[in-house]
């Protein structure tokens, strides 16, 4: 039993007490690798331990503070990487056969700024293969556990990233969010996660996914670590040209502002959606009783095209994710057919080969949206959705600063629940029309529901480039609700 | 509108996939089902709406023509399955050659 638990501290206590020396970067080290010795063989949240890589850092942390400099802003955090973002010296195998032996040959740019903010890179982490799903079942190497409940999801495509930050493995995570893979996750673990405005954050070094709609962000344990850890992500890169040149602002500053006067809207419309379970619908009305009390202007607020969203999505995403995933073809990298008789034999049976189902299932519907006869029916039709969904919250931020909605219709499910894909899908309903309006959006927890135990999720979602404003809303509603980020597991292992 | 076998199977090559049979008759209903919902799209009345290809209004960034150090030859082909040391090998691309 090591002296350090990381699930009763933020990443920003850890950091302050190393530069205090009441620890050493070693040490918290140590702490993240204890409790993923003591959980993960139940959780299997990680799909690769790096630690070489994680106490060569800390070392330079201990070092650093022994030479009196000033420590960076995540010294000696424990961090995870979820396993569709490149590092070199380890794999990167987005959860597939097809990548399963693939080495990293650059960094990927938000993790090199968070590991240049001191952060310690403990391992990999599980996802649902090439990101396609929500609860890890599509992970070529098994599902990830959900620490509040075993027999339940974590969430995905992020569960991963989610579970070993609920289970106090690691202080903070990177995950990656096409249509809540973020968000959804961090609902269902009773963690808090970001997703920042598109190109908010460099995409260079992530796989692609859909390259309108994919963005990177933190899982952590509170909103203050949030901002803290995508301050050390955000702002432009050169090797990115969607990335955001607008300043990045200070977010951590913002954490302390209080919701006075701030114009809150409450998304009435789609809280009356078909599967949205009535104590998550609660939660939403008792979280807009919270802005009020606390000073905020609460009002109902219509987003009457975001019923589409979904439809709109399931185009959208797959025809971008067919056009990214063509790059894996059995001849420069990933898994390749033995004995193929020609080129195409070799492109056919490699792919077949590499991919799972649901990746297989993607790669169809949007090779199928895009082909000859069709285009005009799906994609152009789901990208004049798309507008009209833009329109929607373009009109709700002229009046509001925040609008409020449940991360998910319900809590996490069972494994196996939901076999029938659209089923699955339903379940990103209220995250997916954000990144199909590319504006920024977060998850944070909103107490448990009362028959299952398992964690609910609040979303919070703003304007373009309006992360501090969510940081700000969040916060206030953190600190008056006052979760208990600590699933029942890591309760049981300090008995 | 209603996807079939033969669709599912032109689609299949078009994306490069050699899918079993079996394959085929699975993705024929899922696929059918899940248009089935995606469909509703197409009762919307979008006429006149302005398409959106991607969510920011973006000009095409370029940057300054200087010559910057890439990815090296050994790192290109680190992971290639099969590699001469300088090149990716393929099979024959040609008919007629010789094909090892």
């Amino acid at each position: 039993m090591t002296a350090l638990d990381l699930s009763a501290l933020s990443a920003r206590q850890v950091r302050d007490g190393i530069a205090r020396g009441d620890f050493s970067a070693r040490e918290a080290a140590d702490a993240a690798y204890a409790r993923i010795d003591a959980l993960d063989g139940e959780v299997h949240a990680f799909l690769q331990l790096m630690p070489e890589l994680a106490y060569a850092a800390a070392d330079r942390v201990d070092a650093a503070r022994a030479a009196g400099d000033e420590l960076p802003p995540l010294a000696g955090v424990p961090a995870g990487i979820k396993d569709n973002m490149n590092l070199l010296g380890t794999r990167t195998t987005c959860s597939s056969r097809m990548l399963e032996n693939y080495e990293s040959v650059y960094d990927c740019t938000a993790v090199r700024r968070m590991l240049d903010a001191g952060a310690l890179p403990i391992g990999k982490l599980n996802m649902d293969e090439f990101a396609f799903g929500s609860s890890t079942e599509n992970s070529a190497f098994g599902p990830t556990r959900n620490p509040w409940d075993l027999e339940r999801v974590p969430g995905g495509s992020s569960g991963g990233s989610a579970a070993a930050v609920a289970a106090g493995m690691v202080s903070v995570s990177l995950g990656s969010d096409t249509g809540g893979s973020i968000r959804q996750p961090a609902a269902l673990t009773g963690t808090v996660g970001m997703k920042p405005t598109y190109g908010r954050v460099s995409r260079y070094g992530v796989i692609a996914f859909g390259s309108s709609l994919d963005q990177i962000g933190p899982f952590t344990k509170n909103v203050d670590d949030s901002a803290l850890l995508l301050e050390a992500i955000a702002g432009e890169d050169p090797r990115d040209a969607t990335s955001a040149t607008e300043a990045v602002e200070a977010y951590t500053a913002a954490v302390e502002g209080g919701v006075r006067g701030l114009r809150v809207g409450l998304a009435t419309d789609i809280l009356e959606v078909e599967g949205c379970a009535a104590e998550v619908k609660q939660s939403v009305l008792d979280a807009a009783e919270v802005f009020a009390s606390l000073g905020a202007e609460v009002g109902e607020v219509a987003l009457p095209s975001a019923r589409h969203g979904l439809s709109a999505y399931y185009i959208i995403g797959p025809a971008e994710a067919s056009s990214n995933l063509a790059r894996f073809d059995g001849i420069r990298y990933g898994h390749r057919a033995d004995d193929a008789e020609d080129v195409l034999d070799l492109y056919m049976r490699s792919r077949a080969e590499g991919f799972g189902p649901e990746t297989i299932r993607r790669i169809m519907l949007g090779t199928y949206a895009l082909s000859a006869g069709y285009y005009d029916a799906y994609y152009g039709q789901a990208q004049k959705a798309r507008t009209r969904i833009i329109e929607d919250f373009r009109s709700a931020f002229e009046r509001f600063d925040v609008v409020l909605t449940p991360t998910t219709p319900e809590p996490a499910f069972r494994f196996g629940e939901k076999s029938d894909p659209f089923t699955m899908y339903l379940n990103d309903f209220y995250t997916i029309p954000v990144n199909l309006a590319g504006n920024c959006a977060m998850s944070v927890p909103s107490g448990l529901c009362s028959s299952t135990g398992m964690p609910m999720g609040l979303q919070i979602i703003g304007d373009y480039f309006a992360e501090t404003t969510v940081f700000r809303a969040a916060a206030a509603y953190e600190a008056a609700l006052g979760f208990d980020t600590t699933p029942p597991l890591v309760r049981a292992l300090a008995r | 509108m209603a996807i079939t076998e033969a669709d599912v199977r032109h689609v299949a090559m078009l994306a490069r996939l050699a899918l079993t049979d079996e394959q085929v008759g699975a993705l024929t209903a899922e696929l059918g089902a899940l248009l089935g919902h995606i469909d509703e799209l197409q009762h919307l009345d979008l006429e006149g709406v302005q398409p959106t290809a991607h969510p920011l209004a973006m000009t095409n960034r370029t940057r300054a023509d200087v010559v910057v150090p890439g990815l090296s030859r050994e790192d290109a082909l680190r992971n290639a399955p099969d590699t001469d040391g300088t090149a990716f090998v393929v099979p024959a691309i040609t008919g007629g050659g010789d094909a090892s």
